[in-house]
């Protein structure tokens, strides 16, 4: 058992990368790739929105002006420069550029407010950005930007979109482990748990804060150029959609608010349900309504999210076949990832209370 | 010039009046229950859309109708309150309960969308038609009846709301709430029904911003973000929790969109925002805010 922790991580992650690689040339059909490219979009978005949100604990629900500037930055040099192919890819970072400048300014307005305030101005900003996006010349308003089509093969037009997307969400996940592991992203986890301790402590939380939302910015910027390379088209109101700020959010609650793997389940769960279900009822409504019907279980059933909740289970279940009296093989190893795991159930209510500073990973 | 200043000022504090008691019902939901009701737009179009049906298919006038919608809002306040927000604990309660209203709202746009389609609609009556003429002169200027009785009765109730926290034993109890749920749970006082009958109260105010609203502005399932990101802002800039705050951040916010609109209507929504992050960098606490307690 304890080997099988020790390894089962590592190996579980090789496998998911393994079949990632493969997944487009299996199923080739074209409707399933693009719910794959769909998720693994809403993988790295999520991930993205995590790392700032889930590990500071601010709320975020402006980070579609993030994705709404990735995507119109991108569209605008590939629509101006004629940028075709698989060379338009590399124009991807500036879309994360173009997502952290704006962070900066927003930052320092948003994250001297907490709480309610901030997530209302982030609110806020979101939606001058969808007007300036309606009126400015340079976006075309209501028209949106077109990107140029790329001349490849139809059979297997998705592929290169698909392992962009894999790519990015890879990427997004690598860079939210090296976070949370690090001194930074402990500064963070200290800011969520109580910000003005953490100040006491000789964190300085305005600069960690506002770091942690450039990255992120940066993150859901090339996200939104890749989005908008693949859907070819950026308009207003989907580049700046509320829907996305709400998506992130749902995702990132249902799977483990502030966890690492957590939001991947999320994404990985909703979106081919949010696809299947705009697939088979074309009008929007249906999928609003189950959208938020799911969020309000979520919330209430499930507040902690899933994988919080399923190690939960995993302990307690632990516990109860301890006072069983049978003998566990593993209960002297020490597991190294859930620090709760193998502890009592006194440890696992002391990790519900406080979900940031414990085990879920 | 399509409008003179006068009639851009004049729409701006009638119509702010309006506004402000949308968001004094917002604002004293936050103060009792440190929730942000971000459904409080999409339950204004609920309330537009009821006085719809009452006024187009029973031919009930609107202000009448009001006897019905007020009510009904009040019951679907509580009905929110009791489903969603009570059961919420625990230390994201402050995110999830926010979160909950959210899903709240877009499932109530999904169900009016799916109930009124996406074609807009706008109530009617002879004073809403019919104005009184305020200015003389080569341009006269008639101002719709609705603007003034839609006032009226925004102050009327916003006065009711504050001589019932400032004069009554159920309005000590609010402020008690506001003030330390703990001390008041202490001394006897029914919090969950307290937090039950406030947001209740808080959204059955939005039957008469609905109807008002629904009178001046063509509307659909959409109009709710429009709503409630006017009404976030005038909150946070009025400073969270505070009723005077509120009032005045209303007629101030929407007076300068409708001063601004004279020149530019695409743009007056954006020095709407401007002006709220122009006044948070100063005081990131809003006008009338006090400084926020530490987290939680």
């Amino acid at each position: 058992m304890s080997r099988l922790l020790r390894w089962g991580r590592p190996a579980l992650i090789v496998a998911v990368l393994a079949f990632g690689a493969v997944f487009p040339l299996v199923y080739t059909n074209a409707l399933t790739t693009t719910y794959a490219i769909d998720t693994l979009i809403f993988v790295g978005g999520v991930v993205a929105w995590n790392m700032f949100s889930g590990y500071s604990g601010y709320i975020s629900l402006g980070h579609a002006v993030f994705f709404g500037a990735g995507a119109y930055t991108v569209g605008l040099l590939a629509l101006h420069h004629k940028v075709l192919g698989s060379t338009a890819f590399w124009l991807l970072p500036l879309g994360g550029i173009a997502g952290a400048v704006i962070a900066v300014p927003f930052g320092l307005i948003a994250l001297r407010a907490r709480r309610h305030t901030f997530v209302v101005i982030t609110i806020a900003v979101f939606f001058i950005f969808q007007l300036m996006a309606f009126n400015l010349a340079f976006t075309y308003g209501n028209g949106g930007v077109s990107t140029p089509f790329a001349s490849w093969d139809p059979a297997t037009y998705n592929n290169p979109y698909y392992y962009a997307a894999l790519v990015i969400a890879v990427g997004a996940i690598a860079l939210s482990w090296l976070i949370r592991g690090s001194r930074f992203g402990l500064q963070l986890l200290a800011i969520r748990d109580d910000e003005d301790r953490a100040r006491g402590l000789g964190v300085r939380a305005m600069r960690v804060k506002l770091a942690a939302f450039v990255l992120s910015a940066f993150v859901t910027g090339v996200v939104g150029g890749l989005w908008v390379l693949f859907i070819g088209q950026a308009l207003p109101e989907t580049a700046f959609n509320p829907a996305y700020d709400l998506s992130v959010a749902l995702m990132g609650f249902l799977g483990g608010f502030g966890t690492l793997w957590g939001p991947v389940l999320g994404a990985l769960i909703l979106e081919p349900l949010q696809q299947e279900i705009t697939q088979r009822y074309t009008s929007g409504y249906a999928g609003e309504i189950v959208l938020g019907g799911l969020f309000l279980l979520v919330i209430l059933f499930l507040p902690r999210g899933l994988l919080p909740t399923g190690q939960e289970w995993v302990t307690k279940l632990g516990a109860w076949r301890d006072r069983r009296g049978r003998p566990r093989r593993d209960s002297g190893t020490a597991a190294p990832g859930p620090a709760v795991a193998g502890a009592g159930a006194g440890a696992a209510a002391g990790a519900a209370e406080r979900p940031g500073a414990g085990g879920a990973r | 010039m399509a409008r003179s200043l006068y009639e851009a000022i004049i729409d701006g504090v009638l119509g702010g009046g309006v506004y402000a008691l949308m968001a004094v019902g917002l604002t004293l939901i936050f103060g009792v229950l440190d929730i942000i009701n971000i459904a409080q737009g999409i339950l204004v179009v609920l309330a537009a859309y009821l006085s719809y049906v009452l006024s187009v298919h029973l031919h009930i006038d609107l202000f009448l109708g009001l006897l019905v919608t007020v009510p009904a809002m009040f019951l679907v306040g509580v009905t929110i309150q009791v489903l969603f927000m009570r059961p919420l604990r625990g230390r994201e309660r402050v995110s999830m309960s926010l979160l909950a209203s959210y899903a709240v709202a877009i499932i109530l746009e999904g169900v009016l969308y799916a109930v009124f389609g996406p074609g807009t609609v706008q109530l009617n009556a002879w004073y809403v038609t019919k104005g009184v003429q305020v200015l003389g002169g080569p341009q006269p200027y008639y101002l719709p009846y609705i603007y003034l009785f839609g006032f009226g009765l925004a102050v009327l109730l916003v006065g009711v709301i504050y001589v019932v926290l400032y004069r009554t034993q159920f309005g000590r109890s609010v402020r008690a709430t506001m003030q330390d749920q703990t001390a008041a749970r202490l001394i006897g006082i029914d919090v969950g029904r307290v937090a039950a009958v406030t947001f209740g109260i808080g959204v059955a105010v939005t039957a008469v911003g609905g109807m008002v609203f629904g009178s001046l502005n063509a509307f659909n399932a959409n109009s709710g973000y429009d709503l409630i990101s006017r009404l976030l802002a005038i909150i946070i800039l009025g400073g969270l929790g505070s009723i005077g705050g509120a009032l005045a951040a209303a007629v101030f916010m929407i007076t300068v969109e409708s001063v601004v609109d004279i020149w530019s209507p695409s743009w007056s929504v954006v020095v709407f925002y401007a002006a709220l992050i122009l006044v948070l960098t100063v005081k990131p606490t809003g006008l009338f805010g006090k400084r926020e307690a530490r987290a939680q």
